[in-house]
């Protein structure tokens, strides 16, 4: 059926068909990312509404359902208010700058074996460095609204997600180690491969278990980096003022949305680099891109229970343990990985 | 045209243009902004030179840390323009002369192919041949002595980094906040007890 459509497509275009595949392939990625999105919200409240014994939104549609439908719809008639004396082009340039990274990012994510918009060889550095430009919708905002508390919240932030990018970026290069490679779909493949995986236990080969500790300081890296609870020192909604309190209407929902976005962008590359990505746990099922799915959806679950969980970090603690704790233990394991590499215990030839 | 030609030139114009407005604009921080954009304009001319691994490490080195990092500093300036056009005239000549130095290494290198300075031709590569494997092959068997000196070149910078704001810790008058959470009220405030005056 799909070479039906790509015969078609080419008959109807010509020689502008690889553009017109290629946008079509981008919209099959970024409708059903932004269909996610704005479901997570949804289950965001349902979870944690279960976990305080509540029940969460069920008023609109059945099981309130239409609820994240009804919630955009607000925030869209809403008014964007511009506050006097601030820098309007910046200003609206700001949850541009926050949101287009995280869509970006999905080019080169490989979804299966064969399925990914953009096969490059150098996919995990392209992810690294389109996600660091994420910040500066954080630190334009926080200046562009012309208010002294925007200004701090948003020196706050950049600060805590430029520290945590550093533990990140030290975690992936152990992966990348092991995995001798920077392209994604290698990174996958290398961890189906390995003793368990050939026993049929494949979910033990994976690089969660030989990289325990880069795993844990990833995962409590990836809550940081989005400014998720409890390192929500971003916007603390009852407590502390956040960067984008001059934001209103759909200005302020872009935000939203690129919070939520780049959840779910880095729970799948946790999914890829730790879990295994498509590959099934077990030898006697097959592999798949429900796998994938499955595991985005489990660590989208830790990002939620650890919110109702944890309360929030504060800001010296959040610096404290960035700085001396997670860094020093990425370069120890680093090492330790390193000479594990030349041991005639490797494990990963 | 080719459509590589035709990238090459939307890129390079945007280059160009962001490149004046970063010396001509009035406000520093749309000044840095610019030069993001002149950063990501040219990582993309190096993606089409097939220098992946270059063009992606300057977008996550300049402008995902070092741009930030200068858009803190920046945005904490007190700017007075007048201030800093007092200087002008009496800065002009060095500066001249500076500009002078730059367009002739410029014109050098541009003219490089003209004048027949380099030796060797930008090698082409295949689609499947990994950039980044390439340069740190390179890095860690024939340049290694000169790359393990950039690293403790670099080292030596972060510790003088650290030591420089290190040094006032003494006048500094920054309370720990792991101690002031254990401050109680009877430390700061005290109540006398006052015995009820007698009225006349």
């Amino acid at each position: 059926m799909v070479d039906a459509l790509q015969g078609f497509l080419q008959g109807l275009f010509g020689s502008v068909f690889p553009l017109v595949w290629t946008l079509l392939k981008i919209v099959l990625i970024i409708a059903p990312l932004l269909l996610a999105v704005a479901y997570l919200t949804f289950w965001e409240r349902k979870i944690i509404g279960w976990m305080q014994v509540r029940i969460g939104p069920n008023r609109v549609g059945p099981w309130g359902l239409i609820q994240p439908i009804a919630d955009g719809l607000k925030l869209l008639l809403k008014e964007v208010v511009i506050p006097t004396g601030c820098d309007k082009s910046v200003f609206l340039l700001a949850p541009m700058f926050a949101f287009a990274p995280a869509l970006a990012a999905w080019a080169v994510i490989p979804f299966n074996d064969t399925l990914v918009l953009a096969n490059v060889n150098a996919s995990l550095l392209y992810i690294m460095s389109i996600t660091s430009i994420g910040v500066y919708g954080i630190i334009l905002s926080g200046w562009a609204s012309n208010s002294k508390y925007a200004f701090l919240g948003g020196m706050r932030s950049a600060a805590q997600m430029i520290s945590y990018e550093v533990a990140m970026g030290l975690a992936l290069v152990v992966v990348l180690m092991v995995s001798n490679s920077l392209n994604l779909g290698d990174i996958v493949r290398g961890q189906g491969q390995g003793y368990f995986a050939d026993k049929g236990l494949s979910f033990l080969s994976w690089n969660w278990l030989p990289l325990l500790p880069m795993f844990v300081v990833y995962l409590v890296s990836i809550v940081a980096e989005t400014n998720r609870a409890p390192f929500d020192l971003a916007e603390g909604e009852s407590e502390i003022v956040g960067f984008h309190v001059e934001y209103s209407g759909m200005a302020f929902a872009v935000f939203f949305l690129a919070e939520y976005a780049n959840m779910i962008l880095v729970s799948t590359l946790t999914s890829i680099l730790f879990l295994g990505g498509w590959l099934s746990p077990v030898g006697f099922l097959p592999d798949g891109i429900l796998w994938l799915l499955l595991k985005i959806s489990a660590v989208l679950f830790i990002f939620l229970w650890v919110r109702a969980t944890f309360p929030r970090y504060r800001y010296d603690q959040v610096m404290r343990l960035g700085w001396k704790v997670f860094i020093p233990l990425c370069l120890i394991w680093l090492v330790v990985v390193g000479c594990w590499m030349m041991s005639p215990l490797n494990i990963w030839k | 045209m080719e459509f590589r030609t035709f990238v090459f030139y939307f890129l390079s114009a945007i280059l160009v243009i962001a490149g004046l407005r970063v010396i001509t604009s009035r406000n520093p921080v749309h000044a840095a902004l610019f030069l993001v954009l002149a950063f990501f304009s040219a990582s993309g001319i190096w993606m089409l030179l097939q220098a992946e691994f270059l063009a992606i490490a300057l977008v996550l080195i300049y402008v995902g840390a070092v741009m930030v990092l200068f858009l803190f500093v920046v945005m904490m300036l007190d700017i007075n323009l007048d201030r800093l056009r007092e200087g002008f005239w009496s800065y002009l000549p060095l500066g001249s002369i500076i500009a002078l130095l730059m367009v002739a290494e410029m014109g050098l290198v541009l003219g490089g192919n003209y004048l027949g300075l380099f030796e060797a031709e930008v090698p082409q590569t295949s689609a499947d041949h990994s950039n980044v494997q390439a340069v740190g092959r390179l890095l860690f068997t024939e340049y290694v002595y000169p790359f393990e000196l950039a690293s403790v070149i670099l080292l030596v910078g972060i510790v003088a980094a650290v030591a420089l704001t290190q040094r006032e810790r003494r006048q500094s008058k920054a309370v720990s906040p792991s101690q002031q959470v254990f401050v109680k009220a009877w430390d700061r405030y005290r109540v006398l007890q006052m015995p009820a005056e007698k009225k006349d």
